[in-house]
């Protein structure tokens, strides 16, 4: 009998072109998705060495972390941020690459249409020069972010040069509680492994409580695997999964998709398959999280007070926590409920798909964003903002005083004119929280679209059960 | 990309783990559509305040560390996102090598690929270079990729690991796509047996 595999060494071995003496790895790449800020150098590269896209048709282009979320009937105002998607359009041209222009309804973040499409399907390999590639792992895909040079080495060959990663097991049993989303879950985990833990490592996501988990919700955990350090997330697919990609565009139709279902339905963990690290997690011990630093790792549940740096683990990390303490004007012993926000984002490609948005206008709805807290709803997609107005979302946003934007990255990591000011605070279903990632001086707390709706009312981080 | 073979230069000490991409190259600088310029933005916010002045504390500010061409630094060094201008910056700047007891897996790759190396140590010996990083201008550092050594100021050497192709690519200078392409055969036979097994993945949207 065959010896027993992981689902990452499944896709890996179904995907390897060749290996050399020394073990490195010759991977093919089933998709490839393209963005304006890591494509440029690399679009330049090919043309310098006169090579072609070999495969333009398994490439998908989008402008997303430069594009305005408001009026776009003005164009970009900004030069830079202008010269970046005009360089991208002038590739995607030359090049022969199917791109979604900024005016097209489908237009959105590349992780939120990626899947939307069904230009992501299971078993494939997946990269994109962004490390948040990793949420569309939550088809059983294995993706992952790459740098400029090696997006221009699948542009030119298909194919990357890698090493295979370790295989980490994180289980999640039993069930989240009420008020307790998959946002909640991947903070933890994050918490729970830190932002190195997951260093060299692809990591499986399985359990009730993962099975339990919609597109959607499968797409947030698998979206900030990254932030644990490990570069993809994966799990396995199942009906769920076909249910969701059943007559998108892109996905194979007839009898095609008749025979990937019957491929897809392998896609899993052997029995008995070896898993160089396993990570139990009790999912009903799990409360609504934010962070409290200026990192991912720096968790901790809504109702827990500011940790001190006298408690850390280690010297570097007790410095950090000062270091992010003081960034974040937080005092060690303080209640995380009721620290006051300036600005709330309910949005990105964690959180920026229309079941985030339902949930986030459940508890925005008949209620009013609290004085002066600005706050911001970016649908990942023109899609998403379709089906979000179709079912009157937005109105809820707007009548609570939130305000309606277009898709794109926004303020998630503020390449565009979506900032935070110096001294400001945030509330955001983003995925990062360094220093300044939201704007210079920025702070930021990251939470799930319902703490993010709660913060917004309230003026305060909230524990959004007392709301519901 | 530069060749990268014996590396003698100062050391700056950035003892901070978990230095994210956001930190050494902030996003209003990846509207660039070049690989270069962007050295004089590195670590941009620790490195100029507000009105753009030059904050005096930080070690690339200071005489002794200008012209640093080696880092040594925490764990878990270039977390974040899988932006290249990390390394290109650091590049721009004139770092060639970077110490650290861990690296993020994008970040370590991305450095291979604009002939910088990332070295991992560790925590003890990176504490050691750290304690000689601190004494400056006065206490070079030599990198031999070739012989995989590290030798400090006062004549005590290091031996570091790294992965045989990568090291290859590096002493040469090896443009990783030209290799890549030599093997077209194999890739073309690839997408045959994938276009028999699996149809549907060679063509998005199949119908058949």
């Amino acid at each position: 009998m065959a010896q027993a595999r992981t689902l990452f060494d499944k896709i890996w071995d179904s995907h390897l072109v060749d290996v050399q003496e020394d073990g490195t790895c010759l991977l093919y790449i089933d998709r490839h998705m393209v963005h304006e800020v890591t494509s440029p150098q690399a679009f330049e590269g090919l043309a310098t060495s006169g090579r072609k896209v070999a495969h333009p048709e398994r490439t998908l282009a989008l402008a997303d972390h430069n594009v305005p979320t408001t009026d776009r009937s003005v164009g970009i105002t900004d030069p830079e941020s202008r010269t970046q998607v005009e360089a991208l359009e002038a590739n995607v041209k030359a090049f022969g690459v199917p791109y979604f222009g900024m005016d097209d309804i489908r237009q959105g973040i590349v992780h939120i249409v990626g899947p939307e499409q069904g230009f992501t399907l299971p078993g494939m390999t997946i990269v994109c020069g962004d490390s948040h590639t990793a949420t569309h792992g939550a088809f059983g895909s294995l993706a992952f972010g790459i740098g400029t040079s090696e997006v221009e080495h699948v542009l030119a060959t298909q194919t990357l040069v890698q090493a295979p990663a370790k295989n980490m097991l994180v289980h999640v049993n039993g069930a989240l509680g009420k008020g307790v989303t998959a946002k909640d879950l991947v903070l933890h985990i994050c918490g729970v492994l830190g932002t190195a833990g997951g260093t060299g490592y692809v990591i499986e996501y399985a359990g009730d409580a993962v099975r339990a988990l919609s597109m959607e919700g499968r797409m947030t955990v698998c979206n900030m695997t990254i932030e644990a350090g490990a570069r993809a997330g994966l799990i396995a697919p199942d009906q769920t999964t076909f249910d969701y990609l059943a007559g998108r565009p892109l996905a194979p139709k007839g009898a095609a998709w008749e025979a990937a279902i019957t491929y897809w339905k392998t896609l899993k963990t052997d029995d008995g398959a070896h898993f160089d690290r396993v990570i139990e997690i009790d999912a009903a011990s799990i409360e609504p999280t934010v962070t409290w630093g200026t990192s991912p790792e720096d968790v901790a549940p809504i109702s827990a007070t500011v940790p001190n740096p006298a408690d850390a683990r280690d010297e570097g990390k007790a410095t950090a926590m000062q270091r992010s303490l003081d960034y974040m004007d937080l005092k060690a012993g303080q209640p995380l409920e009721g620290v006051p926000v300036d600005v709330v984002f309910i949005g990105s490609c964690t959180n920026g798909r229309i079941e985030d948005l339902r949930a986030a206008a459940s508890i925005a709805k008949g209620r009013k964003v609290a004085d002066g807290v600005q706050a911001l709803v970016v649908p990942g997609s023109g899609l998403v903002k379709e089906q979000a107005e179709a079912e009157g979302l937005d109105e809820i946003f707007k009548a609570a005083g939130f305000e309606w934007r277009e898709p794109g990255c926004s303020m998630c990591l503020a390449m565009n004119a979506d900032k935070l000011k110096p001294g400001q605070r945030s509330a955001s279903t983003s995925n990062r929280n360094f220093e300044g990632r939201q704007g210079r001086g920025g702070r930021t707390h990251l939470v799930g679209p319902e703490m993010a709706a709660a913060a917004a009312v309230t003026g305060h981080l909230t524990d959004v059960r007392k709301l519901t | 990309m530069e060749k990268f073979t014996v590396l003698t230069g100062v050391a700056a000490p950035l003892p901070m783990i978990n230095v994210d991409t956001d930190m050494i190259i902030p996003k209003q600088f990846l509207k660039t559509i070049k690989r270069t310029g962007l050295g004089k933005n590195l670590f941009d916010e620790m490195r100029y305040d507000d009105t753009g002045a030059e904050i005096p504390g930080f070690v690339l500010n200071q005489a002794a560390w200008r012209n640093a061409t080696i880092l040594v630094a925490g764990d878990n060094f270039g977390c974040g996102s899988s932006r290249e201008h990390a390394p290109w910056a650091l590049l721009d700047f004139g770092i060639r090598c970077i110490i650290a007891p861990s690296f993020a897996d994008i970040f370590y790759n991305n450095c291979f690929k604009n002939g910088i190396l990332p070295i991992k140590l560790p925590q003890e010996q990176v504490d050691a270079l750290m304690d000689d990083a601190q004494r400056g201008a006065n206490a070079t550092v030599t990198v031999d990729l070739e012989k995989q050594t590290i030798q400090g100021p006062d004549g005590g050497t290091i031996a570091f690991e790294v992965d045989p192709f990568r090291k290859h690519c590096l002493l040469n200078g090896l443009d990783d796509i030209g290799l890549t392409l030599q093997k077209a055969d194999k890739i073309k036979a690839f997408e045959a047996k994938q276009q028999r097994e699996e149809p549907w993945l060679a063509t998005p949207g199949a119908m058949a």
